[in-house]
């Protein structure tokens, strides 16, 4: 229909992000800690956004409004504590005091504090090694789902393959040359542009059915059920699970975590949170709000694997404006998988080569270094999303990556706790730290990915794995709670090794 | 000032708590158009900034120890 279209503002827009990065190479100095960090000097508008787009990805286009076409709007309300107040409360907590030990000591990744604040280079690449085995494959979801939507768009003319690594060429040239810095700015830029396309899209639609009782009177006639808080599908302990969980492993991921370091002053800190909740609000009140009216004015069934939004656009809006979310949605995908590359480049290169390969390494040789740890990363998830394909037949071991992509907000959960203790109480020691990490990790590993019961020979079927929920909570959350009694309970029979410094 | 500590955690976990209108569940009452919980949840999104906002000029920092150690 709109396929031409589609693909120039995709290439516009692609085009401006590089006229950014290149900017952004001119100011940027050869440092680590600029390249990563852009030396702790972002705004509040800059922080802000950066934050907030990275925090979206695709699903606030397209997995979250299809919730909303499925279940009913009650995912604005998980959104609204997840990351309105759940997360800001954790900026503060962690971010915060991440950014003042941060500013006074240098650091530049969650590794590299807890293991300096502990004198442990093993901790140091444990949280490292970690992060990135919950990072990589959520990289390679998104470029899968980049390849996946180039596919959609130009009605399959551009394979799979050649989608996926166009998207991931263009990331790599453009994080190797921008940094943070332009990649921060990309994300203002982009930030800004969803906010308002979700509104003009919401307008829009409104308008064009006669307004918010009208669309609602229509939802009423096929899905009455949608417009009472709470259903089978959204439960309390749902509701709860999902907002707490992903509210701690965002604040975990290293996309975000890093970010904790990037304020400019206590001022902008504080200006950005007093802002947070209401950005929170405005963008995901019209994105879900649509999915769920969509239910009562898209005519035909959205069948799976098909997203509500283009569908509900292309039915109420021009062609051109339907294209120019869908190519927002694409630049979502986008901006969140260039801060992914950075952040895993940053925790290979300070936390697993330099302290265990080369320490010696000059300030100018390790900005080279990351920037060459980007290629590697995002190439390396390249060539995995090529094996796992688009495709349905992805074998065991494409199943397994796609399983640890699904449930990596719930692993980067399990960080929050060790790292709370350890920016917290004088008492923590360094082995309590490390075995909270290894015993929350096992267990959340063992509930999401082992299966719960296997069929071995001569035995019959055994219990091999813990349940995905307990009671209607999520296996997430206990293992958060048993990783914090970990760490409690261990650092106080464990004694402070002689390295330990505290911050 | 110890007390201060206090008062904001108490008052974060109301933020918290009332972020979803438990008391509303199963209601189905809209107002132009959009469930009334809807209302509700965006206006306490907008009292979750105001709450930060003043948090940020009178509270910043506390319960952070910024000093060594900790």
């Amino acid at each position: 229909m709109s396929t031409a279209l589609e693909l120039s503002i995709v290439i516009a827009y692609l085009l401006v992000a590089l006229v950014v990065g290149v900017l952004a190479y001119r100011v940027t100095e050869r440092r680590a800690e600029d390249y990563f960090l852009a030396s702790r000097t972002f705004g509040t508008v800059v922080l802000l956004f950066t934050v907030f787009a990275t925090l979206l990805s695709a699903f606030t286009f397209f997995g979250g409004p299809n919730t909303a076409y499925l279940h009913g709007p009650e995912w604005i309300l998980v959104m609204g504590l997840m990351d309105g107040v759940l997360f800001a409360v954790l900026w503060y907590v962690v971010g915060f005091k991440q950014w003042v030990v941060g500013k006074r000591h240098g650091y530049v990744t969650l590794g590299e504090m807890l293991g300096d604040r502990f004198g442990s280079t093993g901790l140091r690449a444990l949280v490292a090694v970690v992060s990135l085995a919950w990072l990589f494959p959520y990289v390679m979801l998104q470029q899968i789902g980049a390849g996946t939507a180039l596919v959609g768009l130009t009605d399959g003319v551009v394979p799979f393959w050649a989608g996926a690594t166009l998207i991931t060429v263009f990331m790599i040239v453009y994080v190797v040359v921008a940094g943070i810095r332009g990649i921060a700015w990309t994300d203002t830029l982009q930030g800004v542009f969803m906010l308002v396309m979700l509104w003009a899209a919401l307008i829009w639609v409104l308008v064009a059915v006669g307004g918010p009782s009208a669309a609602t009177a229509r939802l009423g006639e096929v899905a009455p059920e949608f417009l009472a808080l709470g259903s089978d599908f959204y439960t309390p302990q749902r509701m709860l699970t999902f907002a707490i969980s992903i509210a701690f492993g965002v604040a975990m991921f290293p996309q975000v975590n890093q970010r904790f370091f990037t304020a400019g002053s206590e001022t902008v800190l504080k200006r950005s949170l007093a802002l947070w909740p209401v950005l929170v609000v405005l963008l995901f009140v019209p994105a879900f709000l649509l999915g769920a009216w969509g239910r009562g004015l898209v005519e035909a069934d959205v069948a799976a694997g098909d997203n509500v939004l283009p569908i509900l656009l292309a039915e109420y809006t021009p062609a051109w404006f339907a294209a120019l979310v869908v190519a927002g949605a694409i630049a979502a995908m986008m901006s969140s998988s260039d801060s992914m590359l950075l952040s895993g480049s940053s925790y290979f290169t300070r936390d697993i080569y330099r302290p265990l390969v080369d320490d010696g390494i000059t300030e100018r040789g390790e900005d080279l270094l990351g920037r060459v740890g980007v290629v590697v990363f995002a190439f390396a998830a390249l060539i995995a999303s090529l094996y796992v394909g688009g495709e349905a037949e992805v074998g065991v071991v494409g199943d397994i990556l796609v399983d640890i992509g699904d449930t990596a907000f719930g692993g980067f959960a399990q960080l929050a706790f060790p790292v709370i203790v350890s920016l917290y109480w004088r008492g923590a020691t360094r082995d309590g730290v490390v075995s909270a990490i290894l015993v929350s990790q096992a267990a959340y590993v063992s509930g999401v990915l082992v299966p719960e019961y296997a069929t071995l020979p001569f035995v019959g079927t055994v219990r091999v794995g813990l349940a995905e929920t307990y009671f209607g909570w999520g296996i997430s959350l206990y293992c958060m709670l048993l990783g914090l009694v970990v760490a409690v309970a261990v650092s106080y029979v464990t004694r402070p090794t002689a390295d330990e410094a505290g911050f | 000032m110890s007390y201060e500590k206090y008062i904001w955690a108490a008052t974060t976990a109301v933020l918290i708590a009332l972020s979803v209108l438990w008391f509303l569940w199963g209601d189905a009452r809209t107002f132009v158009g959009v469930p009334l919980w809807i209302w509700w949840h965006t206006v306490w999104m907008f009292v979750a900034s105001a709450v930060f906002y003043v948090f940020g000029k009178r509270a910043w920092g506390v319960g952070v120890n910024r000093g060594d150690g900790g």
